[in-house]
């Protein structure tokens, strides 16, 4: 401990701690996030305007979960990945960049660079079980706050603090 | 300017950040079973202000953290040690900026009332909730962070966002907090933004003692605003722009450097130049930033710190205004206003500059201008995706107008335009060309995906919110 003790990085204030969400089309997945060990979000349903469901994979294990926001288990995730798991891996590839995703969910694809497909068929391959539910109303509830933010102002009153938040161009 | 300046060592930086990076690592591990190392860091950020009003609180608060004892109080006066520290280096940088590059020195004028004299703070409650969080973080360490104490931030900020009289605080933490989400558990993590997390953890503590988000009471002032150019902050869920610029008083008063912003909070998946269009309904200023226009201000609110409250009621478009000639004919003259004692800090630092004469070069990698033998880095990550500006076009320029910064040891400066030379013609790029709309390609459908990315949140957000 002392001077000299810290690298450039730590001793940075606006050091870039997360890379921002890289743009991609929301329709199918309006949600998803990275967080407590899962890759985790929210996908529309394909036939039903007023229905979503919470899916999940959890880092390392690759149990996974699906169910409606009402709570309903999804028909298609019984033995392995539905579609809307699917769906959550390829839109998780767009937001955060396929080498993010799989360090978090700590997969090894075979011949280096990994994209959504090779994801899902080395997580497919490991013969992942179907996991609990219960994290759903979290994750659900995480993406309405999220919402809401739409619905709150802009002011024009200084936020002093924003100083610590530069923008970045560079990508996860 | 003179570059020679910005490399000479500054007096009595280090030994002030040795204080500061002792304090930081002892934050590390947590405050909650401290070791001797750590109840040296403490003790040494004690004696750092031992000279100052400050002392005997810190040196209390100092002797119960070593002995892993400290309440929130002692926790607050810690806080403030190490801010006031790191506001001495923001004034001695600030001093060594202001002979750089030859400007008035700062007005001292009204520096407006200290905390304590502003109206009692909303929400006193939150404010105690918050800090309750920040100590127990504080206990644990960085190290110690997982999921459940990080989500102890979630109702709080839910509860101080929707109120204006707490935007600050609730984007501050919502910011500091997400990152530490991304970040747990700490047990694993690689490496710890030492300095940053620190930073972050104290303005927020400081900013939870009510009075503290500063005095808003402000003067009206009438005459022309010539925009220099846009700087954008972003976090996953907040966002502000903060357009700098010349303000010239009706009654001809000396010309003054000012900022306008203006800040949304903002869904992690709206970004580019979603960024703008949510921003861009709240200030007709960024349309005019775009059109390269100046306004007319008619009893515009500004803060002793040179912070208008933008009211689009009080401002009209005026004449065509270029950026790079209101920098060469009016910067140099511009007076700046001081910082208000609580918000100085050396990320605060960012003052308007013109260089030109310089040669771009890459050196180890990073983008330098070489100033007649005098290297100053330049941070082009700082440029907003989502405008024309871009490395590449600051790497090809002859001129820029930027912001000086400093940061993690060394001065940077941040482009916000540059003009470069094309065909024999000089051709300008800004930062925050697209800020009021664009008809660039590219800035076409960046827009057109913004929109309809938030058109479905929107859309969402009708069928699921209010059921």
């Amino acid at each position: 401990m002392g001077v000299g003790a810290l690298s450039v990085w730590e001793k940075s204030s606006t050091a870039r701690v997360m890379p921002p969400a890289r743009p991609r089309k929301l329709a199918k997945v309006p949600f998803v996030e990275l967080a407590d060990g899962r890759l985790q979000g929210v996908v529309s349903s394909g036939s039903d305007i007023g229905r979503v469901y919470v899916s999940s994979v959890a880092a390392r294990t690759y149990a996974f979960a699906c169910s409606t926001n009402n709570n309903r288990p999804c028909g298609g995730a019984r033995g392995m990945f539905c579609k809307h798991i699917q769906a959550l891996v390829g839109e998780a590839v767009l937001q955060y960049g396929a080498e993010r995703v799989a360090r978090y969910l700590a997969v090894e694809t075979p011949d280096g660079e990994p994209d959504a497909r090779s994801l899902t068929a080395v997580m497919t391959a490991a013969r992942p079980v179907l996991g609990d539910s219960s994290a759903a109303a979290q994750v659900f509830s995480r993406f309405l706050r999220q919402l809401a933010y739409l619905e709150l102002d802009a002011v024009t009153a200084p936020l002093p603090e924003m100083q610590w938040f530069p923008p970045t161009r560079a990508v996860a | 300017m003179r570059g020679d300046l910005l490399s000479d060592p500054v007096e009595g930086l280090d030994e002030a950040l040795a204080a500061v990076d002792a304090f930081d690592e002892a934050l590390v591990a947590g405050l909650l079973r401290p070791g001797p190392a750590q109840a040296a860091a403490v003790a040494g950020l004690a004696d750092a202000v031992a000279g100052t009003p400050l002392a005997s609180r810190v040196a209390e608060a100092a002797g119960r953290a070593s002995a892993g004892a400290a309440g929130e109080d002692h926790y607050v006066a810690l806080a403030a040690a190490r801010c006031a520290l790191l506001g001495s280096v923001h004034d001695a940088l600030t001093l060594r900026i202001d002979e750089a590059v030859g400007r008035p020195a700062a007005e001292d004028g009204a520096a407006g009332a200290g905390p304590g004299a502003a109206a009692a703070d909303p929400g006193t409650n939150l404010l105690a909730a918050a800090r309750s969080w920040l100590c127990d973080l504080a206990r644990g360490g960085w190290r110690g962070i997982d999921h459940e104490l990080v989500a102890g931030a979630v109702p709080v900020v839910s509860a101080m966002l929707p109120d204006p009289g707490l935007r600050r605080r609730a984007t501050l933490l919502d910011g500091f907090a997400a990152e530490l989400a991304a970040s747990c558990p700490g047990a694993t993590l690689e490496r710890v933004p030492v300095r940053r997390w620190a930073d972050l953890w104290s303005r927020a503590l400081l900013l939870t003692v009510p009075g503290s988000a500063g005095d808003r009471s402000a003067a009206a002032v009438t005459g022309r605003l010539l925009p220099l150019g846009v700087d954008v902050q972003e976090h996953a869920t907040a966002v502000q722009a903060q357009i700098h610029a010349v303000f010239e008083p009706a009654d001809g008063g000396a010309p003054r450097l000012v900022r306008a912003g203006v800040s949304a909070p903002k869904p992690d998946t709206v970004v580019g130049a979603g960024l703008w269009q949510l921003l861009r309904p709240r200030m007709s200023l960024l349309g005019a930033v775009s059109e390269g226009r100046s306004m007319e201000l008619d009893a515009m609110p500004v803060t002793a710190e040179g912070d208008l409250l933008w009211d689009d009621e009080r401002a009209r478009p005026g004449e065509p205004a270029d950026a790079f000639a209101t920098a060469r004919v009016m910067l140099s003259t511009a007076t700046a206003a001081r910082v208000a004692p609580l918000d100085r800090h050396p990320v605060r630092i960012a003052v308007p500059v013109l260089l030109e004469g310089y040669t771009a070069r890459s050196e180890e990698g990073r983008l330098v201008f070489d100033l007649a033998g005098q290297l100053l880095a330049v941070d082009t990550d700082r440029v907003p995706a989502a405008g024309p500006l871009t490395p590449e076009a600051v790497a090809a320029s002859h001129a820029c107008v930027g912001l000086l910064r400093w940061d993690a040891g060394e001065f940077l400066l941040q482009p916000l335009a540059v003009e470069a030379t094309v065909r024999k013609k000089a051709v300008a790029a800004h930062a925050g060309a697209w800020a009021g709309g664009t008809t660039d390609k590219a800035g076409v459908r960046a827009e057109k995906a913004a929109t309809d990315a938030v058109a479905v949140l929107r859309e969402r957000a009708g069928r699921l919110l209010r059921k």
